[in-house]
């Protein structure tokens, strides 16, 4: 490993003062969220700790990961990706092609074994041995395997890889599986979204390559510093929500004053991210602000989760378009109707039987 | 099927010797109170929940700032609910500590034989094709497996899922999200599927209500005893004298 250049080399090596140096790392620290004692840490493990090398692997998928990555306004990516880790494989990324890529990754694998960060950009499908998606001449599900053997922990970038997305949503014919139901016995992190906040994919990497471990994870395994609040907890159209005011369709007077988009099928109340804090596109703007709801894209399964904008959505359990507020006005509706009729016979019944003893009595 | 200890009611004066009625007493003060605050939280708890799912129309009384109309909504949607849980807790409490009747909302006797014949004999009665129905001093047995998976079970499954949405609300380090964080994990890890059926679950009770209502008032109409008067005095009377 001492051939591998610190963090610290490399910065200095392209120019940047100590003094720019530990205020980049005071920025780092205020952006992972910690307190001010740790600027020191942060200064003396990139001026000790060799580079990490990466392994970024992509397997079926659409590549707004890495579109959303190479665009971090914080770190620049161009520094993560060249002072920070040491991407020693990233097949969309890379100048090599072919068997010398093909040869690049095997000698990371094998000159850092056990010390390498795997990144996983999309999943395996695993129907028909894996055929659906062949990367260098091999299922790549292979060559995950391949790779995440020696793998010191995994990243899941995405929701395809931390779990399906897209070609994972019913019926889903290639069995597209997510990274983690494949690799059981490796720690995984899972950065979903469709794609993630680049800021977020850059602020895990800094901190599992500064602090030499897994940053805080939720009960999903999403690092908590960035998916532990709803879109919705911290949405700047939060008081139009409390206040009872909604778009009520587009383009109405309503989203013109930019009310709450509850109504619209909004999923921030039930989608944990950090887009309402950190946005997007260096932080410009997020779809809320944009003027469309959360469509939920880093939770499990988002996809098969009925409309995109319906508050209250569909059941395709049932067949046909039917809702939660469907199926049980139907039900009500015929226990009303049991219950009438029940009610009737019963009167009538009655009726009957008191006819029968006036008649007895006579 | 019943030990009725004969109460003399006031016709018992001698002027008359019409209908004599045995009482027992049989729903306790703490049972009856949690049945119509109960009661009560569940009619808000739909009202609210309903809005919740497909929210009125908006209002312009105010600047967002000074109007609070939907978050008065959820607040009683949460306050109800926490009425609800605390009630449902104390009515666990009671069940341990009444009297028996107290308990016959929280398990159904599967195993006993007699019980399915007794439910069978409910049913026929339900269906017209029996014209007597039996005495009985606490539910009877068909309403106590109505009872059971209508609405203990439903309710139960209400309050789970109620408080693990509202702990997302609280913030995942919260102790109810702690205790409740389960309830994602086993629906697909997703809250949305947890707010379905949730949603799914208010229809579950309003059904429960719709033929609970009916049947208690055509029971009290129907059957040889006393049937809705009996959960506000707590004392169950019966209209004949004759054996079950």
């Amino acid at each position: 490993m001492s051939e591998i250049e610190t963090f610290y080399d490399v910065m200095r090596r392209q120019g940047i003062t100590r003094r720019s140096f530990m205020k980049y790392c005071s920025l780092t620290a205020a952006a992972l969220g910690l307190s001010p004692a740790m600027v020191p840490k942060i200064a003396h493990a990139m001026e000790t700790k060799p580079r990490t090398p990466v392994i970024w692997v992509h397997g079926l998928e659409c590549t707004c990961c890495s579109e959303s990555f190479i665009r971090s306004a914080h770190p620049l990516a161009k520094d993560v990706v060249l002072s920070m880790i040491s991407l020693d494989y990233d097949d969309t990324l890379m100048a090599a092609a072919g068997h010398a890529a093909e040869a690049a990754f095997e000698e990371t694998i094998e000159k850092y074994k056990g010390n390498y960060i795997l990144a996983v950009e999309g999943n395996p499908p695993l129907n028909e041995d894996g055929m659906f998606c062949i990367t260098g001449g091999k299922p790549f599900v292979e060559k995950l395997r391949h790779a995440a053997k020696d793998a010191k922990a995994i990243i899941s970038w995405g929701a395809c890889a931390s779990y399906g997305c897209v070609q994972a949503a019913k019926p889903n014919p290639t069995q597209a599986t997510p990274v983690h139901k494949v690799i059981m016995d490796k720690p995984i992190i899972k950065v979903p979204g469709c794609p993630p906040i680049a800021e977020v994919m850059t602020g895990v990497i800094t901190y599992m390559l500064t602090f030499d471990r897994m940053p805080e994870l939720d009960r999903q395994g999403r690092p908590a510093m960035f998916y532990s609040q709803r879109i919705h907890d911290k949405c700047y159209r939060r008081p139009h929500f409390d206040a009872g005011q909604f778009v009520e369709a587009w383009d109405d007077e309503n989203a013109r004053k930019g009310y709450c988009l509850y109504k619209m099928g909004c999923k921030g109340p039930t989608t944990y991210n950090a887009c309402s804090t950190i946005r997007w596109n260096e932080g410009v703007s997020f779809p809320i602000q944009s003027g469309h709801g959360c469509i939920g894209c880093s939770e499990d399964g988002f996809w098969d989760q009925g409309s995109f904008y319906d508050r209250v959505t569909d059941l395709t359990q049932f067949g046909v378009e039917a809702n939660a507020d469907k199926v049980g006005m139907a039900a009500a509706g015929v226990v009303g109707a049991g219950v009438a009729a029940h009610a009737a016979v019963t009167a009538l019944k009655a009726a009957q039987k008191k006819t029968q003893s006036t008649k007895e009595e006579a | 099927m019943t030990d009725t200890s004969p109460h003399i009611g006031a016709s018992d004066d001698g002027a008359t010797q019409a209908s004599r009625q045995t009482s027992v007493y049989v729903y306790e003060a703490p049972v009856r109170i949690w049945h119509w605050v109960n009661a009560l939280a569940i009619l808000v708890l739909f009202g609210t929940g309903y809005l919740i799912g497909s929210p009125p129309p908006s209002m312009q009384i105010a600047e967002a700032t000074h109007q609070f109309v939907f978050g008065y909504i959820r607040f009683a949607h949460f306050a109800a609910g926490w009425i609800l849980t605390i009630g449902f807790l104390g009515r666990i409490y009671w069940a341990i500590f009444g009297n028996h009747h107290a308990r016959q909302l929280f398990y159904v006797p599967i195993l006993s034989g007699s019980f399915w014949v007794e439910v069978w004999h409910e049913i026929k009665w339900y269906l017209f094709m029996t014209s007597e129905p039996k005495k009985y001093i606490g539910h009877n047995p068909l309403a106590q497996l109505a009872m059971f998976f209508f609405f203990t079970l439903g309710v139960s499954f209400m309050i789970v899922t109620g408080l693990a949405l509202y702990a997302e609300g609280l913030g995942i380090d919260s102790t109810l999200y702690a205790l409740f964080g389960w309830v994602f994990t086993l629906f697909g890890n997703n809250p949305h599927i947890v707010h379905t059926f949730h949603h799914l679950g208010m229809w579950w009770i309003v059904v429960f209500m719709m033929i609970h209502i009916y049947v208690a008032i055509r029971e009290d109409i129907m059957s040889r005893q006393s049937i809705v008067s009996t959960m506000i005095s707590g004392h169950r009377t019966f209209k004949d004298d004759k054996p079950d």
